[in-house]
């Protein structure tokens, strides 16, 4: 049914971990920013880790298309200060593995979803986290967990579609 | 099909391109491929920009490499419609190549090799026409190609060239048992003259047009690999933010810079035509820098009115006859004789594109004063000019790189390289010798103008006492961004922009006395082509009349479209097939209803039967769209789909909730919060059929947008009996129906 919404987004409690040069797991690997704690995580993986496949969109946490995961978990990345992600582990799309993973990008190319693809590092990756937790999803678990994640290309009937078929590869 | 009268052309020009020609062939022999390196040395100028009827040009769009790889250079944007699959799937046919060794690359920006051919002596993409303008082209550039692989081959085995067939990638030759690959003669084809006559594939042979290729760029974009201009990252480069003009047609009075530049790393704020810009060492100190910023604008020639007022004019001016458009017999005077006069106004508000990728692009002024641009640049001509202008160099002193854009909808094609030229007016101004990435925020996007503008309808209709329309009266009310482009001596005709009536003055219907109006309205607010522009709103005010005709008439809406349509057979054959695959006709249960909608734009037409229902309270969703398209031979099937099912999720979208809105000329939406754009739980089940057609192929990345408003708004008549006319429709009118 019609609704206007809007979207918030929760994450953990800010931990107190400023330093002078924060060190970010991401993917896996150190690094050392030089750049301000309270910086966006999603500007610090950007400019300064260099890693560009998540995207800014909105950020507002309107869109989706910065999630990354922490520890493991889809969060939105430009809502996430760097100093609350030291000590956590940062997952980009460039990053990310497993069995849930494989499958789901696997699914999306099998069904080519992809239009203009900005948006598409937010979709997989909050895919991803869906699969992870709910390996059998119906069509309204696909809309709760997705419905934050704008596509301007209108990709939804196949991003609906590889889900499902990603869940079926799964087994 | 490449006609006799196209032959003879083919081989008149030759003089005119042999400079050209030699110069592409001397190159490609260096580089032992068959062809071209990726700068284009505009001193060995070609002498026009080409047209359809030149010479093939293999060595202009076509890399074969020694390692066997075949890559087409893609002269234009693809911001996600999908058009590097298609013109790679065109050249992979006439090479007979395997899908799997076929590449692309975005060609350099070169007006003499990569012009639109629909477009004249301009590179760009729009209007739906990548694949359309690059049919011919390139069909007769692969089976040149495929031509001097043959050649070489012959050449070496010492075989005559008929007896030589390629298949899947491999060039054999039976009787003598030898075959190759094309990376094998890759080298040697290079050194082959390109033919003049050659003859593309004949359609039965088809091996990859019409079937499902996977596309190009998947694998990039499901891995974060792909690169658009937000992703550019050059040694030393700073970020820009501009402080724009809140309301449009503002001029900054004075600036108080002084507690941005106490941002940490912020570089440098100053003036420019745009704005104030706000130079920092990323993106995050850029934003809290132009944040800080304070800004005196001069409002004295700004907008400064509330969309309600706006209207209000437009409504009046709508009451008045405007500049004729299009006139048929007496439409006043069937009107005033009409059993029954049918009534309907329409209002389309301003559009946001909001194309994921905000608008963002790099440039890097070298030492010796020559130019590098990295941008999802959709009017490569018009770009490089501006950066040249602005920067008082040579087009020839500019490079400009096309990327992967993250959408556009008609964004990036602004007629004034508007974002690219305030990223050189920045260039020039700065005082930093350091490559600059201009960024615009998603709020920089909404509030930015560039608009569909809005527009006001107002349609009236005659029927005669057998239900047939014996009148038609339409006027626009609008503004134009044709007038003052470089397109208005193409596009504006007897001082009507046809982009403004596009959809209304050549409506297909049979219908004797008819007049279309436009008035041409003028304000501040920029406009632009918003996917399929002036379909946008001329389909939804056609298609609900016609329906409402039809429920006058106590006709079936679509046996009373049938009957208008009987001289145009392509509106027909989608009509009869988006039925035959909806189950038209079967009745709805209640709460349920089933609206029908038909509309022709850049060649194309495209039918769709939506299904809806409507909860007592007002609640609304779309459950299904079956459309059904005719865009001529359909090159790459499973991408006409994906354009048809975003076309009609981005119309849906707009429909549902989406207007720009002025308060006192301040736009009042900011984000995707007051810009609510279509969700996943909004998305209907779509399903796309293609009627079969040898005819050349037509647009396919907007037509699929302008019927599902009207086809969803018929619906919902059909399930209430509440006529909808405005956009996006006032939903609320429905509770309690
Ligand atoms: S950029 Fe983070 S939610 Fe949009
Ligand atoms: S694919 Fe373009 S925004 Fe989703």
């Amino acid at each position: 049914m019609f609704r206007v919404k809007s979207f918030s987004f929760e994450y953990a409690m800010p931990q107190d971990k400023d330093s002078a040069m924060p060190t970010l797991s991401i993917n896996n690997r150190p690094f050392d920013l030089d750049v301000d704690p309270a910086m966006p995580l999603l500007w610090a993986i950007r400019d300064h880790a260099g890693l560009t496949g998540t995207k800014y969109g909105c950020g507002a946490a309107l869109c989706g298309a910065c999630t990354v995961h922490l520890d493991g978990e889809p969060v939105r990345a430009c809502q996430i200060q760097v100093r609350d992600a030291i000590g956590r582990k940062v997952t980009t799309i460039e990053g990310v593995e497993g069995k849930v993973a494989a499958a789901v990008q696997g699914a999306w190319q099998s069904l080519d979803v992809v239009q203009c693809g900005y948006c598409q590092s937010g979709q997989i990756m909050t895919a991803i986290g869906l699969l992870s937790q709910n390996p059998k999803p119906t069509d309204a678990d696909i809309n709760n967990a997705m419905d934050a994640i704008v596509c301007r290309c209108a990709t939804y009937v196949r991003i609906r579609a590889a889900i499902h078929e990603a869940a079926k590869n799964l087994g | 099909m490449l006609t006799k009268r196209m032959l003879k052309k083919a081989i008149l020009p030759i003089d005119a391109t042999a400079s050209r020609r030699q110069f592409l062939k001397g190159s490609a022999a260096a580089a032992g491929a068959l062809v071209v390196a990726t700068t284009i040395d505009f001193g060995d100028k070609p002498a026009h920009a080409l047209t359809v009827q030149d010479p093939p040009q293999p060595n202009a769009f076509i890399k074969i490499a020694p390692d066997n790889t075949v890559t087409v250079l893609i002269k234009h944007l693809d911001m996600g419609q999908g058009n590097t699959t298609g013109l790679t799937t065109i050249v992979a046919e006439e090479l007979d190549a395997d899908w799997s060794q076929m590449r692309s690359e975005f060609a350099p920006s070169n007006p003499l090799l990569y012009n639109n051919l629909l477009m004249g002596p301009i590179q760009g993409t729009g209007g739906s026409t990548a694949i359309a303008n690059s049919w011919e082209q390139l069909r007769r550039a692969g089976a040149a190609a495929r031509m001097m692989l043959i050649a070489a081959a012959a050449d070496s085995w010492g075989v005559a060239e008929k007896e030589i067939t390629i298949a899947k990638g491999v060039i054999t030759h039976a009787r003598s048992g030898k075959s190759a690959t094309f990376g094998e003669f890759a080298a040697k084809a290079a050194k082959v003259m390109p033919p003049v006559i050659v003859e593309p594939k004949d359609p039965k042979d088809w091996v990859h047009i019409g079937k499902r290729v996977p596309r190009l760029d998947s694998v990039g974009k499901t891995t974060g690999a792909t690169v658009y201009s937000m992703d550019i990252k050059r040694p030393g480069m700073l970020t820009a933010m501009v402080e724009h003009s809140p309301r449009f047609g503002g001029k900054v009075k004075s600036f108080d810079a002084s507690a941005a530049k106490a941002v940490a790393g912020v570089v440098d704020v100053f003036q420019i035509p745009q704005g104030v810009a706000v130079l920092a060492k990323d993106t995050w100190s850029a934003m809290k820098g132009r944040a800080a910023l304070r800004v005196e604008w001069d409002d004295s020639a700004a907008e400064q009115r509330s969309t309600d007022a706006i209207f209000a004019e437009y409504r009046k001016l709508a009451a008045t006859p405007g500049l004729p458009a299009a006139r048929r017999g007496d439409a006043e005077a069937a009107l005033k004789s009409a059993a029954k006069v049918v009534e309907g106004e329409f209002a389309f508000p301003y559009l946001a594109h909001a194309p994921m990728e905000p608008l963002n692009a790099v440039i890097e002024v070298k030492d010796d004063g020559s130019v590098e641009v990295w941008a999802g640049a959709q009017f490569q001509t018009v770009e490089t000019a501006t950066i040249a202008w602005v920067l008082g160099v040579l087009p020839t002193k500019v490079k400009l790189n096309t990327l992967w854009a993250g959408g556009s909808f008609g964004r990036r094609a602004t007629p004034n390289a508007d974002y690219i030229g305030e990223l050189a007016e920045i260039a020039k101004t700065s005082k930093a010798k350091a490559p600059i990435h201009l960024v615009w925020s998603r709020e920089d996007d909404l509030k930015g103008g560039r608009y569909r503008p809005m527009f006001v309808h107002s349609v009236r209709a005659g029927l005669d006492a057998e239900g047939k329309i014996v009148g038609w009266q339409q006027r626009l009310v609008g503004q134009s961004f044709i007038f003052g482009s470089p397109f208005e001596m193409m596009i504006v005709k007897n001082g009507i922009d046809e982009t403004a009536v596009e959809g209304a003055a050549d409506l297909p219907y049979a219908i004797p006395n008819f007049a279309v109006d436009w008035h041409h309205v003028k304000s501040p607010v920029t406009t632009l082509w918003w996917r399929s522009v002036g379909h946008t709103h001329t389909a939804q005010a056609a298609e609900v009349m016609i329906d409402q005709l039809a429920h006058e008439a106590g006709k079936d809406p679509l046996a009373f479209r049938l009957d208008l349509l009987k001289e145009h057979p392509r509106h027909t054959a989608v009509l009869k097939l988006a039925a035959e695959k909806a189950s038209y006709g079967e009745s709805q249960p209640k709460g349920r209803g089933r609206g029908i909608a038909v509309h022709e734009s850049f060649n194309t037409v495209v039918a769709m039967v939506a299904d809806v229902t409507v909860g007592a309270d007002g609640g609304f969703k779309v459950d299904k769209i079956v459309a059904a398209v005719d865009c001529g031979v359909a090159v790459n099937p499973d991408v006409i789909r994906a354009q048809v099912e975003g076309g009609a999720g981005y119309g849906l979208g707009a429909a549902l909730r989406n207007q720009i809105t002025l308060s006192n000329g301040l736009v009042e939406q900011a984000n995707f919060d007051g810009y609510q754009p279509l969700r996943i739980s909004d998305m209907p089940e779509v399903e796309v059929h293609i009627v079969p057609s040898m005819q050349a192929p037509s647009g396919i990345g907007e037509p699929g947008v302008p019927p599902v408003a009207p086809a969803v708004t018929n619906a919902i008549f059909n399930a209430t009996g509440k006529r909808l006319y405005s956009l996006p429709w006032q939903l609320e009118t429905l509770r309690g129906v």
